[in-house]
Protein backbone atom coordinates (compact mmCIF):
# COMPACT_ATOMS: atom_id res chain seq x y z
CA UNK A 1 0.00 0.00 0.00
CA UNK A 2 1.62 3.45 -0.61
CA UNK A 3 1.16 6.03 1.89
CA UNK A 4 -0.62 9.15 1.20
CA UNK A 5 2.48 11.45 0.53
CA UNK A 6 3.28 8.78 -2.27
CA UNK A 7 0.28 8.21 -4.18
CA UNK A 8 0.16 12.16 -4.00
CA UNK A 9 3.74 12.83 -5.32
CA UNK A 10 3.16 10.22 -8.49
CA UNK A 11 0.04 12.59 -8.96
CA UNK A 12 1.60 15.62 -9.09
CA UNK A 13 4.85 13.76 -11.46
CA UNK A 14 2.03 12.42 -13.80
CA UNK A 15 0.37 15.51 -14.25
CA UNK A 16 3.31 16.77 -15.25
CA UNK A 17 4.29 14.83 -17.69
CA UNK A 18 0.53 15.43 -19.17
CA UNK A 19 1.39 18.89 -19.26
CA UNK A 20 4.45 17.94 -21.65
CA UNK A 21 6.30 19.56 -18.45
CA UNK A 22 9.86 18.39 -18.76
CA UNK A 23 11.30 15.98 -15.35
CA UNK A 24 14.30 17.17 -14.41
CA UNK A 25 17.40 15.25 -11.89
CA UNK A 26 16.35 16.96 -8.62
CA UNK A 27 12.49 16.58 -9.29
CA UNK A 28 10.75 13.67 -7.70
CA UNK A 29 10.34 10.79 -9.69
CA UNK A 30 8.92 6.93 -8.84
CA UNK A 31 11.57 4.70 -8.44
CA UNK A 32 10.28 2.56 -11.59
CA UNK A 33 10.40 5.60 -14.33
CA UNK A 34 14.16 6.40 -12.58
CA UNK A 35 15.07 2.32 -13.12
CA UNK A 36 13.54 2.67 -16.53
CA UNK A 37 15.33 5.37 -17.91
CA UNK A 38 18.61 4.27 -16.48
CA UNK A 39 17.94 0.83 -18.01
CA UNK A 40 17.10 2.33 -21.40
CA UNK A 41 19.66 5.13 -21.96
CA UNK A 42 22.11 3.19 -20.90
CA UNK A 43 21.32 0.60 -23.14
CA UNK A 44 21.54 3.32 -25.63
CA UNK A 45 24.78 4.34 -24.54
CA UNK A 46 26.27 1.07 -24.90
CA UNK A 47 24.64 0.75 -28.29
CA UNK A 48 26.64 4.04 -29.36
CA UNK A 49 30.02 2.44 -27.51
CA UNK A 50 29.87 -0.90 -29.10
CA UNK A 51 28.55 0.54 -32.33
CA UNK A 52 32.04 2.00 -32.89
CA UNK A 53 33.42 -1.83 -33.26
CA UNK A 54 31.96 -2.94 -36.83
CA UNK A 55 32.55 0.14 -38.31
CA UNK A 56 35.92 0.64 -37.05
CA UNK A 57 36.52 -2.74 -38.41
CA UNK A 58 36.81 -0.99 -42.01
CA UNK A 59 38.45 2.51 -41.15
CA UNK A 60 42.41 1.30 -42.33
CA UNK A 61 40.81 -0.79 -45.32
CA UNK A 62 37.93 2.60 -46.44
CA UNK A 63 38.54 3.03 -50.41
CA UNK A 64 39.29 6.21 -50.52
CA UNK A 65 40.35 9.06 -48.65
CA UNK A 66 37.29 11.08 -48.17
CA UNK A 67 35.79 8.29 -47.18
CA UNK A 68 38.73 7.51 -44.76
CA UNK A 69 37.55 10.93 -42.54
CA UNK A 70 33.73 10.88 -43.20
CA UNK A 71 34.02 7.04 -41.49
CA UNK A 72 36.59 8.07 -38.91
CA UNK A 73 34.32 11.58 -38.19
CA UNK A 74 31.21 8.94 -37.91
CA UNK A 75 32.59 6.49 -35.17
CA UNK A 76 34.26 9.63 -33.46
CA UNK A 77 30.40 11.22 -33.42
CA UNK A 78 29.11 7.65 -31.90
CA UNK A 79 32.04 7.63 -29.27
CA UNK A 80 30.81 11.45 -28.24
CA UNK A 81 26.59 9.70 -28.13
CA UNK A 82 27.80 7.54 -25.88
CA UNK A 83 29.92 9.88 -23.37
CA UNK A 84 26.39 12.04 -23.06
CA UNK A 85 24.24 8.80 -22.50
CA UNK A 86 26.03 8.17 -19.93
CA UNK A 87 26.37 11.47 -18.47
CA UNK A 88 22.56 11.39 -18.55
CA UNK A 89 22.77 8.45 -16.92
CA UNK A 90 25.01 9.93 -14.05
CA UNK A 91 21.65 12.64 -13.40
CA UNK A 92 19.77 9.47 -12.60
CA UNK A 93 22.08 8.61 -10.12
CA UNK A 94 23.62 5.67 -11.61
CA UNK A 95 27.53 5.07 -11.46
CA UNK A 96 29.63 4.90 -14.85
CA UNK A 97 31.81 2.24 -13.96
CA UNK A 98 28.92 0.52 -12.61
CA UNK A 99 27.09 0.80 -15.45
CA UNK A 100 29.74 -0.38 -18.14
CA UNK A 101 30.92 -3.34 -15.91
CA UNK A 102 27.04 -4.27 -16.37
CA UNK A 103 27.86 -3.96 -20.41
CA UNK A 104 31.27 -6.20 -19.76
CA UNK A 105 29.63 -9.14 -17.64
CA UNK A 106 26.76 -9.31 -19.97
CA UNK A 107 24.32 -8.63 -17.87
CA UNK A 108 23.44 -5.27 -20.03
CA UNK A 109 21.72 -5.38 -23.12
CA UNK A 110 22.60 -3.40 -26.01
CA UNK A 111 21.32 -3.04 -29.85
CA UNK A 112 21.60 -6.75 -31.42
CA UNK A 113 22.43 -5.53 -34.99
CA UNK A 114 26.19 -4.87 -34.01
CA UNK A 115 26.40 -8.61 -33.26
CA UNK A 116 26.48 -9.27 -37.13
CA UNK A 117 30.06 -9.03 -39.07
CA UNK A 118 31.15 -6.29 -41.05
CA UNK A 119 32.26 -8.21 -44.19
CA UNK A 120 32.41 -6.07 -47.25
CA UNK A 121 32.76 -1.87 -47.62
CA UNK A 122 29.30 -1.96 -48.67
CA UNK A 123 28.50 -2.72 -44.89
CA UNK A 124 29.54 0.50 -44.39
CA UNK A 125 26.86 1.97 -46.65
CA UNK A 126 24.06 -0.61 -45.27
CA UNK A 127 24.79 0.58 -41.66
CA UNK A 128 24.49 3.92 -42.13
CA UNK A 129 21.90 3.78 -43.87
CA UNK A 130 19.80 1.28 -42.43
CA UNK A 131 20.94 0.87 -39.16
CA UNK A 132 21.60 4.78 -38.59
CA UNK A 133 18.15 5.03 -40.26
CA UNK A 134 16.56 2.90 -37.74
CA UNK A 135 18.06 4.65 -35.29
CA UNK A 136 16.93 7.50 -36.37
CA UNK A 137 12.95 6.55 -36.30
CA UNK A 138 13.72 5.29 -32.66
CA UNK A 139 14.84 8.72 -31.32
CA UNK A 140 13.62 11.41 -32.98
CA UNK A 141 10.44 11.02 -30.74
CA UNK A 142 13.03 10.56 -27.66
CA UNK A 143 13.46 14.43 -28.32
CA UNK A 144 10.50 14.92 -26.72
CA UNK A 145 10.90 12.48 -24.00
CA UNK A 146 9.75 13.85 -20.36
CA UNK A 147 12.93 13.54 -18.81
CA UNK A 148 15.02 16.90 -19.58
CA UNK A 149 18.76 15.56 -19.70
CA UNK A 150 18.00 12.61 -22.30
CA UNK A 151 15.73 15.01 -24.44
CA UNK A 152 18.55 17.67 -24.54
CA UNK A 153 21.47 15.06 -25.39
CA UNK A 154 18.88 13.12 -28.30
CA UNK A 155 18.09 16.65 -29.88
CA UNK A 156 21.78 16.87 -30.21
CA UNK A 157 22.80 13.22 -31.38
CA UNK A 158 19.47 13.43 -33.66
CA UNK A 159 20.96 16.10 -35.99
CA UNK A 160 24.57 14.06 -35.99
CA UNK A 161 22.45 10.71 -36.96
CA UNK A 162 20.93 11.96 -39.78
CA UNK A 163 24.17 12.88 -40.97
CA UNK A 164 25.31 9.78 -40.61
CA UNK A 165 22.27 8.01 -42.43
CA UNK A 166 23.07 10.68 -45.33
CA UNK A 167 26.77 9.40 -46.10
CA UNK A 168 25.50 5.48 -45.23
CA UNK A 169 23.19 5.80 -48.63
CA UNK A 170 25.31 8.06 -50.48
CA UNK A 171 27.54 5.19 -50.18
CA UNK A 172 25.04 2.60 -50.95
CA UNK A 173 24.28 4.71 -53.79
CA UNK A 174 27.29 5.06 -55.37
CA UNK A 175 27.81 1.13 -55.37
CA UNK A 176 24.48 0.55 -56.71
CA UNK A 177 25.33 3.16 -59.62
CA UNK A 178 28.72 1.36 -60.21
CA UNK A 179 30.33 -1.40 -61.74
CA UNK A 180 28.62 -5.02 -61.43
CA UNK A 181 31.24 -5.81 -58.73
CA UNK A 182 30.07 -3.06 -56.98
CA UNK A 183 26.01 -3.34 -56.81
CA UNK A 184 26.38 -6.90 -56.04
CA UNK A 185 28.32 -5.74 -52.95
CA UNK A 186 25.56 -3.44 -52.35
CA UNK A 187 22.73 -5.96 -52.80
CA UNK A 188 24.57 -8.30 -50.16
CA UNK A 189 24.88 -6.22 -47.76
CA UNK A 190 21.23 -5.05 -47.97
CA UNK A 191 20.46 -8.56 -47.71
CA UNK A 192 22.52 -9.40 -44.57
CA UNK A 193 21.38 -6.42 -42.83
CA UNK A 194 17.92 -6.22 -43.87
CA UNK A 195 16.42 -7.72 -41.00
CA UNK A 196 18.21 -7.46 -38.56
CA UNK A 197 17.67 -3.41 -39.13
CA UNK A 198 13.72 -4.53 -38.74
CA UNK A 199 14.77 -6.18 -35.69
CA UNK A 200 16.39 -2.92 -34.11
CA UNK A 201 12.54 -1.82 -33.15
CA UNK A 202 12.16 -4.52 -30.61
CA UNK A 203 9.47 -7.61 -30.24
CA UNK A 204 6.09 -7.20 -31.61
CA UNK A 205 3.21 -5.25 -29.53
CA UNK A 206 1.87 -8.17 -28.29
CA UNK A 207 5.40 -9.20 -26.92
CA UNK A 208 6.19 -5.84 -25.78
CA UNK A 209 6.96 -6.04 -21.95
CA UNK A 210 7.25 -2.29 -21.34
CA UNK A 211 5.29 -0.38 -23.91
CA UNK A 212 2.37 0.80 -21.89
CA UNK A 213 3.87 2.36 -18.75
CA UNK A 214 6.54 3.66 -20.99
CA UNK A 215 4.37 5.38 -23.40
CA UNK A 216 2.11 6.86 -20.11
CA UNK A 217 5.45 8.39 -19.06
CA UNK A 218 6.16 9.80 -22.39
CA UNK A 219 9.53 7.91 -22.52
CA UNK A 220 8.37 5.89 -25.77
CA UNK A 221 5.98 7.94 -27.71
CA UNK A 222 5.39 5.08 -30.24
CA UNK A 223 5.09 1.54 -30.03
CA UNK A 224 7.74 -0.84 -31.70
CA UNK A 225 5.28 -1.89 -34.52
CA UNK A 226 4.50 1.67 -35.50
CA UNK A 227 7.83 2.13 -35.76
CA UNK A 228 9.16 -0.09 -37.73
CA UNK A 229 6.51 0.69 -40.24
CA UNK A 230 7.50 4.02 -40.05
CA UNK A 231 11.39 2.62 -41.29
CA UNK A 232 10.10 0.17 -43.96
CA UNK A 233 7.90 2.87 -45.56
CA UNK A 234 10.47 5.55 -45.47
CA UNK A 235 13.54 2.45 -46.64
CA UNK A 236 11.48 0.95 -49.73
CA UNK A 237 10.98 3.56 -51.39
CA UNK A 238 14.72 4.75 -51.21
CA UNK A 239 15.96 0.85 -51.99
CA UNK A 240 13.86 0.98 -54.94
CA UNK A 241 15.76 4.56 -56.29
CA UNK A 242 18.82 3.09 -56.46
CA UNK A 243 18.07 0.00 -57.97
CA UNK A 244 18.58 -2.55 -54.88
CA UNK A 245 15.71 -5.27 -53.75
CA UNK A 246 14.59 -5.09 -50.47
CA UNK A 247 15.13 -9.21 -49.51
CA UNK A 248 11.42 -9.89 -48.78
CA UNK A 249 9.22 -11.80 -50.99
CA UNK A 250 6.09 -10.70 -49.15
CA UNK A 251 6.69 -7.02 -49.24
CA UNK A 252 3.73 -5.09 -51.17
CA UNK A 253 2.50 -1.70 -51.14
CA UNK A 254 -1.04 -1.19 -50.35
CA UNK A 255 -2.61 1.70 -52.25
CA UNK A 256 -5.06 2.30 -50.11
CA UNK A 257 -3.40 2.67 -46.98
CA UNK A 258 0.21 3.75 -48.16
CA UNK A 259 1.81 1.75 -46.47
CA UNK A 260 4.06 -1.52 -47.47
CA UNK A 261 3.34 -5.04 -45.59
CA UNK A 262 6.10 -6.97 -44.80
CA UNK A 263 7.37 -10.76 -44.15
CA UNK A 264 7.55 -12.68 -40.86
CA UNK A 265 10.65 -11.34 -39.20
CA UNK A 266 12.62 -14.74 -37.44
CA UNK A 267 11.51 -14.31 -33.77
CA UNK A 268 14.01 -16.62 -33.29
CA UNK A 269 17.14 -15.53 -34.21
CA UNK A 270 16.07 -12.43 -32.61
CA UNK A 271 16.07 -13.71 -29.28
CA UNK A 272 19.23 -16.07 -30.02
CA UNK A 273 20.91 -13.13 -30.43
CA UNK A 274 19.81 -11.27 -27.35
CA UNK A 275 20.67 -13.96 -25.72
CA UNK A 276 24.48 -13.39 -26.65
CA UNK A 277 24.10 -16.48 -29.38
CA UNK A 278 24.63 -13.87 -32.68
CA UNK A 279 27.87 -14.32 -34.62
CA UNK A 280 29.51 -11.31 -32.81
CA UNK A 281 28.36 -11.02 -29.09
CA UNK A 282 31.26 -12.23 -27.54
CA UNK A 283 34.03 -10.51 -29.88
CA UNK A 284 32.32 -7.15 -29.38
CA UNK A 285 31.87 -8.14 -25.60
CA UNK A 286 35.32 -9.09 -25.34
CA UNK A 287 36.98 -6.10 -27.62
CA UNK A 288 35.20 -3.46 -24.71
CA UNK A 289 36.26 -5.39 -21.82
CA UNK A 290 39.65 -5.72 -23.54
CA UNK A 291 39.96 -2.06 -24.14
CA UNK A 292 39.09 -1.47 -20.71
CA UNK A 293 41.52 -3.73 -18.90
CA UNK A 294 44.41 -2.68 -21.38
CA UNK A 295 43.63 1.09 -19.80
CA UNK A 296 43.96 -0.14 -16.25
CA UNK A 297 46.97 0.82 -15.73
CA UNK A 298 46.72 3.90 -17.77
CA UNK A 299 43.97 5.34 -15.49
CA UNK A 300 45.52 4.40 -12.17
CA UNK A 301 48.73 6.60 -13.72
CA UNK A 302 46.67 9.48 -14.43
CA UNK A 303 44.62 9.18 -10.89
CA UNK A 304 47.96 9.12 -8.98
CA UNK A 305 49.97 11.61 -11.13
CA UNK A 306 46.07 14.09 -10.69
CA UNK A 307 46.87 13.31 -6.96
CA UNK A 308 50.56 13.87 -6.83
CA UNK A 309 49.97 17.36 -8.30
CA UNK A 310 47.34 18.28 -6.23
CA UNK A 311 50.00 17.69 -3.63
CA UNK A 312 52.49 19.60 -4.64
CA UNK A 313 50.05 22.64 -4.77
CA UNK A 314 48.98 22.45 -1.72
CA UNK A 315 52.63 22.10 -0.31
CA UNK B 1 63.93 13.70 -60.28
CA UNK B 2 61.24 16.24 -59.34
CA UNK B 3 62.46 17.29 -56.21
CA UNK B 4 59.31 19.32 -54.75
CA UNK B 5 57.62 15.89 -55.73
CA UNK B 6 59.31 14.14 -53.16
CA UNK B 7 59.93 16.55 -50.58
CA UNK B 8 55.92 17.02 -50.72
CA UNK B 9 55.73 13.44 -50.57
CA UNK B 10 57.44 12.87 -47.59
CA UNK B 11 55.70 15.51 -45.61
CA UNK B 12 52.65 14.06 -47.26
CA UNK B 13 53.42 10.54 -45.58
CA UNK B 14 54.33 11.02 -42.55
CA UNK B 15 50.85 12.41 -41.98
CA UNK B 16 48.91 9.40 -43.92
CA UNK B 17 50.70 6.44 -42.25
CA UNK B 18 50.76 7.85 -38.67
CA UNK B 19 47.13 8.85 -39.20
CA UNK B 20 46.28 5.48 -40.46
CA UNK B 21 48.11 3.85 -37.17
CA UNK B 22 45.73 6.09 -35.01
CA UNK B 23 42.84 5.12 -36.87
CA UNK B 24 43.62 1.48 -35.50
CA UNK B 25 42.62 3.03 -31.88
CA UNK B 26 39.45 4.02 -32.95
CA UNK B 27 36.71 1.94 -30.48
CA UNK B 28 39.52 0.69 -28.18
CA UNK B 29 41.09 3.44 -26.21
CA UNK B 30 41.77 3.17 -22.68
CA UNK B 31 38.86 5.50 -22.01
CA UNK B 32 36.18 6.99 -24.04
CA UNK B 33 37.69 10.76 -23.82
CA UNK B 34 40.85 9.71 -25.04
CA UNK B 35 39.09 7.20 -27.68
CA UNK B 36 37.58 10.54 -29.15
CA UNK B 37 40.79 12.30 -28.58
CA UNK B 38 43.08 9.66 -30.59
CA UNK B 39 40.67 9.71 -33.19
CA UNK B 40 40.46 13.10 -33.78
CA UNK B 41 44.28 13.22 -34.16
CA UNK B 42 44.13 10.49 -36.55
CA UNK B 43 41.53 12.39 -38.59
CA UNK B 44 44.17 16.03 -38.14
CA UNK B 45 46.33 13.72 -39.94
CA UNK B 46 44.11 12.22 -42.76
CA UNK B 47 43.44 15.84 -43.24
CA UNK B 48 46.47 16.96 -43.38
CA UNK B 49 48.04 13.64 -45.95
CA UNK B 50 44.86 14.53 -48.21
CA UNK B 51 46.08 18.48 -48.57
CA UNK B 52 49.89 16.92 -49.20
CA UNK B 53 48.91 14.65 -51.48
CA UNK B 54 46.98 16.62 -53.66
CA UNK B 55 49.75 19.47 -53.88
CA UNK B 56 52.21 16.50 -54.64
CA UNK B 57 50.19 15.28 -57.51
CA UNK B 58 49.31 18.57 -59.04
CA UNK B 59 53.58 19.26 -58.96
CA UNK B 60 54.04 15.91 -60.35
CA UNK B 61 52.17 16.77 -63.32
CA UNK B 62 51.06 13.69 -64.20
CA UNK B 63 47.23 13.43 -63.22
CA UNK B 64 47.64 11.26 -59.99
CA UNK B 65 45.29 13.12 -57.52
CA UNK B 66 45.59 12.18 -54.00
CA UNK B 67 43.74 8.84 -53.52
CA UNK B 68 46.02 7.59 -55.97
CA UNK B 69 48.73 8.51 -54.37
CA UNK B 70 47.34 7.36 -51.22
CA UNK B 71 46.52 3.81 -52.27
CA UNK B 72 48.24 3.37 -55.69
CA UNK B 73 51.99 3.55 -54.79
CA UNK B 74 54.23 0.70 -54.26
CA UNK B 75 55.46 -0.16 -51.25
CA UNK B 76 59.36 1.52 -51.81
CA UNK B 77 57.42 4.85 -53.36
CA UNK B 78 56.16 5.57 -49.57
CA UNK B 79 58.51 8.24 -47.95
CA UNK B 80 57.82 8.58 -44.31
CA UNK B 81 60.08 8.38 -41.45
CA UNK B 82 60.08 4.82 -40.12
CA UNK B 83 59.10 6.36 -36.50
CA UNK B 84 55.31 6.51 -38.03
CA UNK B 85 55.00 3.13 -39.16
CA UNK B 86 55.71 1.38 -35.78
CA UNK B 87 52.97 -0.46 -33.99
CA UNK B 88 50.56 1.16 -32.20
CA UNK B 89 51.86 -1.10 -28.66
CA UNK B 90 50.49 -0.26 -25.44
CA UNK B 91 48.68 3.30 -24.72
CA UNK B 92 52.31 4.54 -24.11
CA UNK B 93 53.98 3.09 -26.90
CA UNK B 94 51.48 5.05 -29.27
CA UNK B 95 51.79 8.21 -27.27
CA UNK B 96 55.60 8.16 -27.21
CA UNK B 97 55.82 7.45 -30.79
CA UNK B 98 53.16 10.63 -31.04
CA UNK B 99 55.22 12.96 -29.00
CA UNK B 100 58.38 12.58 -30.66
CA UNK B 101 56.48 13.29 -33.92
CA UNK B 102 54.77 16.15 -32.62
CA UNK B 103 57.73 17.46 -31.17
CA UNK B 104 59.83 17.41 -34.30
CA UNK B 105 56.17 18.65 -36.71
CA UNK B 106 55.65 21.78 -34.16
CA UNK B 107 59.18 23.51 -35.47
CA UNK B 108 59.03 22.12 -39.05
CA UNK B 109 55.83 23.68 -39.39
CA UNK B 110 56.72 26.82 -37.76
CA UNK B 111 59.30 27.39 -40.32
CA UNK B 112 57.27 25.71 -42.99
CA UNK B 113 54.43 28.18 -43.04
CA UNK B 114 57.14 31.23 -44.20
CA UNK B 115 58.26 28.76 -47.20
CA UNK B 116 58.29 30.52 -50.58
CA UNK B 117 56.12 27.84 -51.97
CA UNK B 118 52.82 29.47 -50.78
CA UNK B 119 51.14 25.85 -51.30
CA UNK B 120 53.09 24.33 -48.85
CA UNK B 121 53.02 27.64 -46.98
CA UNK B 122 49.23 27.34 -46.48
CA UNK B 123 48.74 23.55 -45.68
CA UNK B 124 52.20 24.28 -42.86
CA UNK B 125 50.14 27.04 -41.27
CA UNK B 126 46.51 25.36 -41.47
CA UNK B 127 48.54 22.11 -40.29
CA UNK B 128 50.05 23.90 -37.51
CA UNK B 129 47.03 24.77 -35.12
CA UNK B 130 46.47 20.81 -35.12
CA UNK B 131 50.35 20.03 -34.30
CA UNK B 132 50.25 22.54 -31.09
CA UNK B 133 46.96 20.76 -29.99
CA UNK B 134 48.74 17.28 -30.41
CA UNK B 135 51.87 18.48 -29.18
CA UNK B 136 50.34 19.25 -26.27
CA UNK B 137 48.17 16.18 -25.53
CA UNK B 138 51.10 13.81 -26.40
CA UNK B 139 53.25 15.89 -23.97
CA UNK B 140 51.18 15.93 -20.96
CA UNK B 141 49.98 12.05 -21.79
CA UNK B 142 54.14 11.55 -21.45
CA UNK B 143 54.80 13.32 -18.73
CA UNK B 144 51.62 11.81 -16.88
CA UNK B 145 52.68 8.07 -17.36
CA UNK B 146 56.70 9.26 -16.47
CA UNK B 147 55.38 11.02 -13.23
CA UNK B 148 52.31 8.54 -12.48
CA UNK B 149 52.85 5.19 -11.24
CA UNK B 150 55.51 2.48 -10.82
CA UNK B 151 54.10 0.47 -13.88
CA UNK B 152 53.46 3.40 -15.96
CA UNK B 153 56.56 5.00 -15.55
CA UNK B 154 58.13 1.62 -16.36
CA UNK B 155 56.12 1.62 -19.70
CA UNK B 156 56.75 5.00 -20.69
CA UNK B 157 60.65 4.20 -20.12
CA UNK B 158 60.07 1.04 -22.74
CA UNK B 159 58.24 3.05 -25.25
CA UNK B 160 61.17 5.70 -25.23
CA UNK B 161 63.72 2.69 -25.33
CA UNK B 162 62.14 1.11 -28.32
CA UNK B 163 61.14 4.40 -30.49
CA UNK B 164 64.67 6.13 -29.79
CA UNK B 165 66.81 4.42 -32.43
CA UNK B 166 63.99 6.04 -35.08
CA UNK B 167 64.01 9.66 -34.25
CA UNK B 168 67.08 10.56 -36.55
CA UNK B 169 65.18 9.33 -39.46
CA UNK B 170 62.69 12.22 -38.61
CA UNK B 171 66.03 14.74 -39.43
CA UNK B 172 67.74 12.67 -42.11
CA UNK B 173 68.65 15.12 -44.60
CA UNK B 174 69.86 14.51 -48.50
CA UNK B 175 70.16 15.95 -51.91
CA UNK B 176 66.30 16.89 -51.67
CA UNK B 177 66.19 18.86 -48.48
CA UNK B 178 69.28 20.48 -49.31
CA UNK B 179 67.55 22.16 -52.96
CA UNK B 180 64.18 23.00 -51.17
CA UNK B 181 66.32 24.54 -48.39
CA UNK B 182 68.53 26.65 -50.87
CA UNK B 183 65.15 27.74 -52.90
CA UNK B 184 64.21 28.90 -49.85
CA UNK B 185 60.97 26.00 -49.67
CA UNK B 186 62.10 24.01 -46.82
CA UNK B 187 63.71 25.19 -43.50
CA UNK B 188 67.41 24.63 -42.10
CA UNK B 189 66.80 20.64 -40.41
CA UNK B 190 69.34 21.70 -38.07
CA UNK B 191 67.25 24.34 -36.51
CA UNK B 192 64.27 21.78 -36.41
CA UNK B 193 66.63 19.72 -34.51
CA UNK B 194 67.72 22.05 -32.11
CA UNK B 195 64.50 23.04 -31.21
CA UNK B 196 62.57 18.88 -31.04
CA UNK B 197 65.76 18.36 -28.80
CA UNK B 198 65.16 21.19 -26.23
CA UNK B 199 61.31 20.13 -26.19
CA UNK B 200 62.13 16.33 -25.53
CA UNK B 201 64.79 17.02 -22.94
CA UNK B 202 62.55 19.87 -21.18
CA UNK B 203 59.11 16.79 -21.08
CA UNK B 204 61.52 13.75 -20.45
CA UNK B 205 62.68 15.71 -17.88
CA UNK B 206 59.44 16.61 -15.98
CA UNK B 207 58.15 13.10 -16.60
CA UNK B 208 61.03 11.99 -14.72
CA UNK B 209 62.42 9.27 -17.44
CA UNK B 210 65.88 9.05 -19.58
CA UNK B 211 67.00 8.45 -22.91
CA UNK B 212 68.41 5.29 -23.76
CA UNK B 213 72.52 5.38 -23.52
CA UNK B 214 72.16 3.11 -26.78
CA UNK B 215 72.47 4.97 -29.83
CA UNK B 216 71.71 2.91 -32.47
CA UNK B 217 70.08 4.50 -35.05
CA UNK B 218 67.63 3.29 -37.82
CA UNK B 219 66.95 5.12 -41.19
CA UNK B 220 65.54 4.67 -44.75
CA UNK B 221 62.33 5.82 -44.52
CA UNK B 222 63.23 8.70 -46.49
CA UNK B 223 64.49 6.35 -49.34
CA UNK B 224 61.63 4.22 -49.15
CA UNK B 225 63.47 1.74 -47.36
CA UNK B 226 60.75 0.18 -44.75
CA UNK B 227 60.62 -1.71 -41.72
CA UNK B 228 58.66 -4.89 -42.22
CA UNK B 229 55.70 -3.43 -40.56
CA UNK B 230 55.02 -1.24 -43.49
CA UNK B 231 53.59 -4.09 -45.97
CA UNK B 232 51.37 -4.85 -43.48
CA UNK B 233 49.87 -1.40 -43.12
CA UNK B 234 49.81 -1.12 -46.96
CA UNK B 235 47.78 -4.42 -47.39
CA UNK B 236 45.30 -2.87 -45.26
CA UNK B 237 45.89 0.75 -46.66
CA UNK B 238 45.32 -0.15 -50.31
CA UNK B 239 43.12 -3.60 -50.19
CA UNK B 240 40.06 -2.12 -51.72
CA UNK B 241 41.87 -0.35 -54.47
CA UNK B 242 43.88 -3.23 -55.53
CA UNK B 243 41.14 -5.70 -55.07
CA UNK B 244 38.71 -3.39 -56.80
CA UNK B 245 40.95 -1.75 -59.44
CA UNK B 246 39.36 1.68 -61.69
CA UNK B 247 36.46 2.25 -59.49
CA UNK B 248 34.75 5.26 -57.86
CA UNK B 249 33.65 4.72 -54.33
FE1 LIG C 1 24.98 7.53 -32.45
FE1 LIG D 1 22.00 6.20 -31.29
FE1 LIG E 1 25.15 7.14 -35.84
Amino acid sequence: MKDFDTAELERKFQEKIDKDIKIEPKDWMPDDYRQTLIRQISQHAHSEIVGMLPEGNWITRAPNLRRKAVLLAKVQDEAGHGLYLYSATETLGADREQTIDDLHSGKAKYSSIFNYPTVSWADMGAIGWLVDGAAIMNQVPLCRCSYGPYARAMVRVCKEESFHQRQGFEIMMQLAGGTPEQKAMAQDALNRFWWPSLMMFGPNDAESKHTAQSVKWKIKRHTNDELRQQFVDVTVPQAEMIGLTIPDKDLKFNAETGKYSYGEIDWTEFWEVVKGNGPCNKERVDARRKAKENGEWVREAANAFAQKRALKKSA
Amino acid sequence: MNTLFEYTIRLADDSLILGHRMSEWCGHGPILEEDIALTNIALDLVGQATSFLAYAGETEGKKRDADALAFLRFDREYKNALLVEQPNGDFGMTMMRQFLFDAFRKPLFERLQHSSDKQLAAIAEKSLKETKYHLKHSSEWVIRLGDGTEESNGRIQDALNTLWRYTPDLFYADEVDQEMQQQGIAPDMAAVYADWNATVQHVFQEATIEIPSNNWKQTGGRKGLHSEHMGHILAELQYMQRAYPNMEW
